[in-house]
């Protein structure tokens, strides 16, 4: 069973209207400075992957002096999540509701929502939206370039003020000083979403779903060996079977799932009757919801190949600006292709096992952690299958081009 | 009040002084960059982590007291 909120009454092709959406949530009430205790009560957290408590950052922002700007981030840095996109293009009132009420709560004036160039669906339905309600003037719809480090947000705030697409030292975080060196309020879209419910229906509401310490529900994007791929909201907390139920069940024999994509982590196959999709659940198995991307690795595909691919993406996305990302990535990469293609000398797997170690925590930026998780969970999940291509080299599914890479 | 290091990732560009000057906090990885022991540094090692500080060509390095973070 699937669960409606952020989704209810959505069209698949089309975004819903100011008066559709006013006819199924009602108008937004004004929140004010009371938001931030109402969110913090219903324990909502960012749903861009970092899960950073909401109401607390909305305070962090609003006791900054001076003019402060709240931006959006829908870059949806990540190639396999969808979710964002979808919801921006399904109902972007709800996510200008949300983000019109965090600037109010916060004090600030103006608004940037950040929208890669590939979802010109999702760019037009903002700017529709925005002109529909007559805000066009408080929002500034801006596309961003499509690459994984749009979604960290000092390289887009950078990027918005005119610089290359690349992260920046922290502190200072840009609660402190952001886009145009203001105090700024980053929020992920969904979450903006979640905010505007919370706004209208209450702490208690949104607590009436998923679990006490990871409440409300989730949009998640599921792809791989499923019937129906695609962007579903669900309870937080729900099994996973429910999630591959709801996209028509496996189209193949399941040999590992990924949660949290590209920087997410392997869990076996076997473990599929237990995990569940919330952040204690799912912290059994070193992962955590994150942004909601879930991917199941069928049979037929090479787990061996598919991680040797994603790992040369990743490395493709660094900003080649610190030392241990720069040159951990690439040397992790080349051997993770040459255990895949059968030229390993025997040491690769440990070498790999070291430089992951080695690059955790040692960037200005996440993708370095995100890729070692990444890559560890994968040694270990596939640990068989790895060691078979690092002393035998191609196995029969290789010859397949790989499902989960980006292009 | 006690104090540790702390690095500036994209500043450094690996002269790896630093690991010369503060061994006991500080070694390199095998692309000459620093790994820092986030350790607080005791009180007989206070000049040598200033030195190492103060050396970096590319003042990536600081000694960093608890109350600033």
């Amino acid at each position: 069973m699937s669960v409606a909120r952020l989704l209810s009454g959505v069209h698949p092709d089309r975004a819903l209207s100011w008066e559709e959406h006013l006819a199924i949530h009602g108008e937004p009430p004004s929140g004010g400075a009371l938001l931030i205790d109402a969110l913090a009560d219903a324990g909502l957290r960012g749903r861009g992957g970092a899960s950073f408590p909401t109401g607390a950052k909305l305070r962090s922002v609003a006791a900054r002096r001076g003019p402060r700007t709240v931006l959006v981030n829908g870059s949806e840095g990540e190639p396999m999540s969808a979710k964002d996109r979808v919801l921006l293009r399904s109902a972007p009132h709800l996510v200008l509701d949300g983000a019109i009420a965090a600037a109010e709560a916060i004090g600030a004036r103006s608004i940037v929502v950040a929208v890669p160039r590939d979802a010109p669906r999702a760019i037009e339905a903002l700017n529709h939206a925005a002109a529909e309600r007559g805000a066009q003037r408080q929002v500034e719809v801006v596309p961003v370039p499509v690459a994984y480090l749009a979604g960290e947000e000092t390289a887009l705030i950078r990027y918005l003020d005119g610089a290359p697409l690349k992260p920046t030292t922290t502190p200072p975080l840009p609660f402190e000083r952001g886009l145009r060196r203001r105090p700024t309020l980053v929020q992920n879209p969904e979450t903006l979403a979640h905010l505007a419910l919370i706004l209208r229906h209450g702490p208690a509401w949104f607590r009436e779903a998923g679990t006490l310490g990871h409440p409300g529900t989730a949009l998640i994007t599921l792809c791989g060996a499923v019937a129906r791929p695609g962007v579903q909201e669900i309870a937080i907390g729900a099994p996973l079977q429910t999630a591959i139920d709801n996209a028509g069940g496996f189209t193949d024999e399941l040999q590992g799932i990924l949660v949290g994509g590209y920087h997410g982590c392997w869990i076996p196959a076997s473990a599929l009757p237990n995990v569940t999709l919330d952040d204690e659940g799912l912290a059994w198995f070193g992962a955590s919801l994150a942004a909601g991307v879930i991917v199941a690795l069928g049979a037929s595909a090479c787990p061996v190949q598919e991680v040797a691919s994603i790992m040369s993406w990743l490395e493709s996305q660094s900003a080649h600006q610190c030392g241990p990302c720069s040159n951990g990535l690439p040397a992790i990469a080349n051997e993770l292709e040459a255990i895949a293609s059968g030229r390993d000398d025997g040491h690769g797997l440990a070498r790999v096992e070291r430089w992951a170690g080695l690059i955790m925590r040692r960037g200005a930026c996440r993708l370095p952690d995100g890729a070692a998780r990444f890559v560890r969970s994968a040694l270990e999940v596939f640990a068989v299958q790895f060691s078979d291509h690092a002393r035998r080299g191609p196995c029969r599914a290789c010859a397949q081009s790989t499902t989960l890479a980006a292009a | 009040m006690s104090a540790r290091m702390k690095i500036d990732p994209i500043a450094c560009s690996g002269h790896g002084l630093c690991a010369e000057l503060l061994p006991e906090r500080i070694e390199l990885d095998e692309w000459g960059y620093p790994i820092i022991d986030g350790e607080p540094i005791p009180y007989e090692l206070l000049a040598h982590a200033r030195a190492a500080a103060d050396a970096c060509p590319k003042l990536a390095l600081r000694l960093a007291s608890e109350e600033r973070g």
